[in-house]
């Protein structure tokens, strides 16, 4: 019409707009539209109004960013010292910011020069640039994950279907050179190989047995702490607001119901 | 007390000082004070009070998030994510920021149907009507392009889409979108220019806002009934009566807005948002804010480019001009049995175009938006103008302290809106 493509999913953007119309805040269940495919719920500890993370959980997911998802993916809004917040001690942080070169200066002479990483660096992302990380990866750019349980319809729960989601594709479905068949993926053909094979993928350090299933919660535990760091804190701090509120907007009704004695 | 000098009632002898050369104690104990204001409002009229403090808590955050934002396309993003980590209570400014624009629109919607259902667009508040209108179009403005902001996806798409609205202009249009840009296509020129009118134009709301309520002042409010006060029995001071009524809708308004920041802060925004722009990758669907949707649906109900962007900017325009389109002299739908109910129907045709704007502009939801956008216009340019001369009102209360009307029973046939002769 302008020139522009003008499609647009309903399910949540139309269930939105009429709870904003009615009113209704609660969070409603999204709607699947025509086509789309229920995702599950994966029961996150973080779910709810009191829900936290599981530090553990988050602690081994970020193990499995750093030896599966960060051969491709960048997280280029954390630094090192952000693991600090997982529980991880400040040796253990320097040690893992250590592991990688950085590319630091200009030092005196003008030279850029390596140095080992510094809690105080960002993750080091895979690729020095876009071209260079879709040369890599038939053509595919792989988003950066710093805020990805934000940045997806469906959130963390959409992410852990889809890294759990991968199958031979149906029988009549052929898949384009270089794709794979992914039922939550849109249009069910992912360029992204399935990045979670099985147990030995990953040996975790307090015994957790490595499933698909189990590696998928656990790094989807440390995205969601990854895009929103604040979570907790977010929360703990709503609970009271809504608590301080509900007392004072008491004691506002029977300033107002006084006041207002003499005149009803 | 020297000559030249306003005459304080305060006995504050600091108060007293000022006053008598700058009388702004007078002034705030005579509008907000002693102002006498019908003693019969009901919860609906807190919505004014409840705009005014949306928009300083606007202008607050948004002062602080500017100090730590940048307005360039390859910093912004990022820019906005710091806030969100490494500003210490960054994340809080922004989401009250983000949602509180969200409760701006939803307050100011009730604010404005409140004056549809009680008729105080009419006579003498014909002005202050039209200077809220202004108010709106300065909102939906500035809050575009404070979603163009923090440079995500639906930051830049929308942005090129509302832009390019204006190309349906014959001849001169292509040359307005190219004026707007800065340039050839929405870039770092339109994001500066954008950040720059995006901190100019709150304190030009604040500017109309005044005479808002200036206007306001002069003829005094509206209420449930639509009468005018006759008499002190019918009005109260604002103070103390009506601080402490706002203030119970300002807790409750506070509820609903900490439940949307501290628990859902991203429900009523887009993910898309969180994808940095990229102009070579158009999102598959291009959806604007949800306070924008009803205006989206017109847009997209006309088959016609410029008919739609006329239509879509007529739907706001034509509310300048409802106290004329309006005949009837009876304010409050109270009293208006047939127009009550046209209201409702517009209002759920309001609510269809809001959820038609998500939805694809396929299929039934065409057909559904066509059918709300006619009725939307036909409510103003034709229900309104023939209701005020056909329909009978409800017989009026004689006063708002005796609003009650025992026994009064209808009117004979023949009745016109005149209160109700005394028995």
């Amino acid at each position: 019409m302008f020139g522009l493509r003008f499609s647009l999913r309903g399910g949540r953007s139309a269930l939105r707009a009429l709870a904003i119309a009615g009113g209704l805040l609660a969070a409603a269940p999204a709607l699947a539209a025509e086509g789309e495919i229920e995702i599950p719920n994966a029961n996150f500890s973080f779910e709810g109004l009191f829900g936290t993370f599981d530090r553990a959980a988050a602690q081994r997911g970020f193990q499995v960013y750093k030896e599966v998802c960060s051969a491709c993916h960048s997280m280029q809004q954390l630094y090192y010292r952000n693991l600090r917040e997982l529980g991880l001690s400040e040796a253990q942080v320097r040690a893992i910011a250590a592991t990688v070169e950085v590319q630091d200066g200009p030092n005196d002479e003008g030279q850029m020069y390596d140095r080992p990483g510094r809690p105080s660096d960002r993750f080091r992302s895979p690729f020095p640039n876009e071209q260079a990380a879709r040369a890599a990866n038939n053509g595919a750019l792989p988003p950066d994950l710093s805020v990805i349980t934000k940045a997806r319809e469906g959130g963390a729960d959409y992410i852990y279907a889809l890294l759990t989601g991968y199958s031979d594709p149906p029988a009549g479905v052929t898949l384009m050179e270089g794709m794979h068949y992914n039922k939550y993926f849109p249009g069910h053909q992912i360029a992204m190989p399935p990045p979670l094979t099985g147990e030995g993928q990953v040996e975790y350090h307090d015994g957790t047995k490595a499933t698909v299933e189990q590696m998928a919660h656990d790094v989807v535990t440390f995205l969601a702490w990854a895009a929103e760091p604040e979570m907790e804190q977010r929360k703990a701090l709503g609970v009271r607001m809504v608590i301080f509120l509900t007392i004072l907007g008491g004691l506002a009704y029977a300033v107002k119901r006084k006041v207002w004695a003499d005149v009803h | 007390m020297a000559a030249g000098q306003h005459k304080s009632d305060f006995t504050n002898p600091v108060v007293r000082w000022i006053d008598a050369r700058l009388p702004v104690f007078t002034m705030m104990e005579k509008e907000y004070g002693t102002f006498p204001t019908p003693r019969n409002f009901n919860y609906f009229w807190n919505f004014g009070a409840l705009a005014m403090v949306n928009l300083l808590i606007m202008i607050a955050t948004g002062i602080f998030l500017a100090m730590q934002y940048t307005p360039h396309v390859s910093m912004a993003f990022d820019s906005v994510e710091r806030i969100m980590r490494d500003v210490n209570y960054g994340w809080l400014l922004r989401y009250v920021h983000a949602n509180g624009a969200s409760m701006f629109f939803i307050v100011v919607y009730i604010h404005i149907w409140r004056g549809f259902y009680y008729g105080s667009y009419k006579a003498p508040r014909e002005l202050l009507w039209m200077i809220g209108v202004v108010i709106f179009l300065l909102m939906m403005a500035t809050a575009f392009m404070g979603y163009v902001l923090p440079w995500g996806q639906m930051s830049f798409w929308g942005a090129t889409v509302i832009t390019n609205l204006f190309s349906a202009f014959p001849v001169i249009g292509e040359g307005i979108v190219t004026w707007l840009w800065g340039g050839f296509s929405v870039g770092n020129p339109t994001l500066n220019r954008f950040f720059s009118l995006h901190y100019l134009l709150p304190f030009v709301i604040f500017g109309v806002v005044f005479l808002h309520v200036a206007a306001l002042h002069v003829t005094g409010s509206n209420n449930p009934l639509g009468i005018d006060p006759k008499g002190p029995q019918d009005t109260v001071p604002f103070h103390p009566y009506y601080t402490v009524k706002d203030s119970v809708g300002l807790v409750v308004y506070f509820i609903v807005f900490s439940i949307l920041v501290f628990f859902f802060p991203n429900y009523l925004g887009h993910p898309d948002n969180y994808i940095p722009a990229n102009p070579l990758v158009t999102p598959p669907h291009i959806v604007p804010e949800w306070y924008f949707l009803p205006f989206y649906a017109i847009l997209r109900a006309v088959p016609d480019k410029l008919g739609g962007v006329l239509m879509m900017f007529g739907s706001i325009l034509i509310w300048f001009v409802v106290p004329w389109l309006d005949t009837s002299p009876v304010r409050s739908m109270r009293f208006r049995p047939i127009a009550k109910w046209f209201l409702f129907l517009w209002t759920i045709a309001f609510l269809v175009l809001m959820y038609c704007g998500a939805k694809p502009p396929e299929g039934i939801y065409v057909v559904l938006a066509r059918a709300a956008t006619i009725y939307y216009f036909a409510y103003f340019l034709v229900i309104l103008p023939l209701l005020g001369r056909l329909e009978r009102p409800l017989p009026l209360p004689e006063s708002i302290a005796r609003p009650v009307l025992r026994g009064g029973g209808p009117l004979p046939a023949g009745a016109t809106s005149k209160p109700m002769e005394k028995a």
